[in-house]
C-alpha cells in the first residue's frame, strides 16, 4: 500500500467521482468541485508563468531591444476584448476578432484544402494499380461509398429513383461509420476506466504489479 | 422475464463492467493480441531510421483526461527511439496543461537508459503559446520558435539542437493526442514543409483519422489502449525494455468488458422485439 499522501487524495477523489454511479452526493460535489477550482487554477497558473512572463512581460520590461515595444500591438488587439465588459464600447472587440479569424482563415484555407479535399479526392480516384490484386476489393468498396455517402447529402433533388436507391446505400455505409466510431467510443470509455483501475490496485494498494 | 430484464437498474450493469474490468486485471488471462497495420507501419518507420541521424519529434499533446490510453504510446515510443539511438526532440505540447504529460513519461523512461544524454540523446521542449503558428515557425528554425528548452537552457548550446534546425533534419513528427491536433501537423508541417507525419491517438478519436491513413498523409497510427499494448509489444518483441506496459495488462479487461457489452446489447435487443411483440 502506498505511504505517499498525494496518492492517497488521489484514491479518494477516484473513488469519490465513481460514487456517482451509485447516486448524486455531497462527496461526488465535493470532489467535483475540487476538480473544476483545481483545473482552472492550474490551467491558469502555468499560462502566467509559461506565457504571460517570458513572452511578454520580461521582453518588455528587462529588454533592451528597440523592436520590444511591437509587442505593444499584440497587448492592444488582446486587450480590447476587455472592452465586451463596457457595452458603450464592446465594438471594439470587432478589430480583435477581424484579426484573428483574417489570420487564421488565410493561414489554413489554402493548406486545408490541399489536405481535406484534394489529397483526399486524390486517392479516392480509382487507378490500374489499385485495381490489381486483393486491394480491389477494398477499393471498390471505398470508392462506391465515397460517391453513394456524397449522394445522400445531394439535397437539390428529391431522394426518388436512382438518387434515392443510391442515398438508401449511401445510408447504410454512414450507419457503419456511426458503428465503428461507437465501438471504439465504448473501447476509449472502458479504457480510462481501467486507468483509474490500475491506479488504484497498483499505485494505492500495490495488489497488482 | 423479459420486461423485467429491460426494467434492470443500470447500477447492474456499473456492477458488472467493474467486475469485468477488476478480475482480469488481478487474474491475467494472457489473451492473444494481433499487431494491425498502422502499428506496425509506424513502428517499422522508427526502426528502420538511421542512428545519430534525423530527430523524431514527439509531442505530447493531452492531459490527464486521456492518459491511461496515450502515456504507454509516449512511454513506448520514447523506449525505442532511446534504445535505437534516434535523436529524440520531446515537445510538451499545444496547451500549458500538456507539458506534465511529457515530464512524467520521461521520469517513467529515463531509469532503463542510464546512458542517454540530454542534449546529446534528446532534448525536452515546453509550453509557448501559438498552437498551429508554432507547426509553422519550427518549419523555419526550432531554435528561434522556442528560444529556450523546458530547463530555461538557450536551445543553440544543446549539441542535439545545433544539428536539428528544421524539419529538414527531422525524420517524422509523432503527435500523442485526444483532440484534432494530428490533422494540423498534417496540414501546416506536412502539407507546407513536407515533415512526415505519425499519431496516436484516443479510440474517440481513432475512426476519424483513417483517411489520412488511407492517403499516406500519416506514416501509421496508434489507436486508443490497443494500439498501445501493440506497440509495447513490438519492442518488447525486439528486445527493448518495455517498461511496466500498463496498456498490454489492460487488454484483457478490455476484451472482457467488449464481450460482456456484445452479449448485453444482443440480449437487450431480444429483449425488447419480443417484449414488443407481446404488446
Amino acid at each position: 500500500m502506498s505511504t505517499n499522501p498525494w496518492v492517497w487524495v488521489a484514491a479518494f477523489l477516484t473513488l469519490a467521482i465513481y460514487s456517482f454511479l451509485y447516486k448524486d452526493n455531497p462527496v461526488y460535489r465535493f470532489a467535483e468541485h475540487i476538480f473544476m477550482g483545481v483545473s482552472v487554477g492550474y490551467g491558469l497558473v502555468l499560462f502566467w508563468y509559461n506565457s504571460v512572463i517570458p513572452r511578454l512581460w520580461e521582453p518588455l520590461v528587462k529588454g533592451t531591444e528597440p523592436t520590444r515595444f511591437f509587442l505593444l500591438i499584440p497587448i492592444l488587439i488582446g486587450a480590447l476584448t476587455f472592452s465586451l465588459f463596457v457595452p458603450r464600447y464592446s465594438w471594439l472587440v470587432k478589430y480583435t476578432l477581424a484579426f484573428v479569424v483574417g489570420a487564421s482563415a488565410g493561414l489554413s484555407i489554402p493548406l486545408s484544402f490541399e489536405t481535406n479535399i484534394f489529397e483526399q479526392v486524390r486517392s479516392t480516384i480509382l487507378t490500374r494499380q489499385m485495381l490489381s490484386g486483393w486491394g480491389i476489393v477494398s477499393n471498390l468498396i471505398m470508392f462506391i461509398g465515397v460517391i453513394v455517402t456524397l449522394a445522400y447529402f445531394y439535397f437539390s433533388m428529391e431522394h426518388k429513383g436512382v438518387i434515392g436507391k443510391t442515398a438508401r446505400i449511401g445510408r447504410i455505409y454512414i450507419m457503419i461509420a456511426f458503428g465503428a466510431s461507437f465501438g471504439y467510443m465504448v473501447m476509449a470509455r472502458v479504457s480510462l476506466l481501467i486507468g483509474r483501475m490500475q491506479f488504484l490496485l497498483h499505485d494505492w494498494l500495490g495488489i497488482i504489479k | 422475464m423479459w420486461e423485467k430484464l429491460l426494467r434492470l437498474d443500470r447500477r447492474w450493469i456499473f456492477v458488472l463492467v467493474a467486475l469485468s474490468v477488476l478480475i482480469p486485471l488481478l487474474k491475467p488471462l494472457g489473451l492473444p493480441m494481433k499487431t494491425t497495420e498502422p502499428v506496425l507501419n509506424l513502428y517499422t518507420y522508427i526502426d528502420t531510421l538511421k542512428p545519430h541521424d534525423k530527430a523524431v519529434i514527439l509531442v505530447t499533446d493531452f492531459d490527464p483526461s486521456t492518459m491511461p490510453e496515450l502515456l504507454p504510446m509516449a512511454e513506448a515510443i520514447m523506449r525505442h527511439c532511446f534504445a535505437r539511438k534516434i535523436p529524440l526532440i520531446l515537445y510538451g505540447g499545444m496547451y500549458p496543461t500538456f507539458v506534465g504529460m511529457a515530464k512524467m513519461a520521461l521520469s517513467r523512461v529515463l531509469p532503463d537508459f542510464p546512458d542517454v544524454k540530454y542534449g546529446e540523446d534528446y532534448v525536452f521542449l515546453g509550453y509557448i503559446p501559438g498552437t498551429s503558428l508554432i507547426i509553422l515557425s519550427m518549419g523555419e528554425s526550432i531554435s528561434k520558435t522556442f528560444g529556450n528548452d523546458y530547463y530555461g537552457n538557450k536551445l543553440d548550446s544543446l549539441p542535439l539542437m545545433q544539428r536539428v534546425k528544421n524539419y529538414d533534419q527531422v525524420a517524422l513528427v509523432i503527435d500523442l493526442s485526444g483532440s484534432g491536433t494530428p490533422v494540423w501537423w498534417i496540414i501546416y508541417g506536412y502539407q507546407r514543409y513536407g515533415v512526415r507525419v505519425g499519431c496516436g491517438t484516443t479510440a474517440v478519436s481513432a475512426a476519424q483519422y483513417y483517411p489520412y491513413l488511407q492517403t499516406g498523409q500519416f506514416v501509421g497510427m496508434l489507436g486508443g489502449l490497443k494500439g498501445a499494448a501493440e506497440y509495447e509489444t513490438l519492442i518488447e518483441r525486439a528486445g527493448i525494455p518495455p517498461g511496466r506496459k500498463t496498456a498490454s495488462i489492460g487488454m484483457d479487461a478490455q476484451s472482457i468488458v467488449h464481450l460482456m457489452l456484445i452479449f448485453l446489447i444482443i440480449l437487450g435487443n431480444i429483449g425488447y422485439f419480443i417484449v414488443r411483440r407481446k404488446r
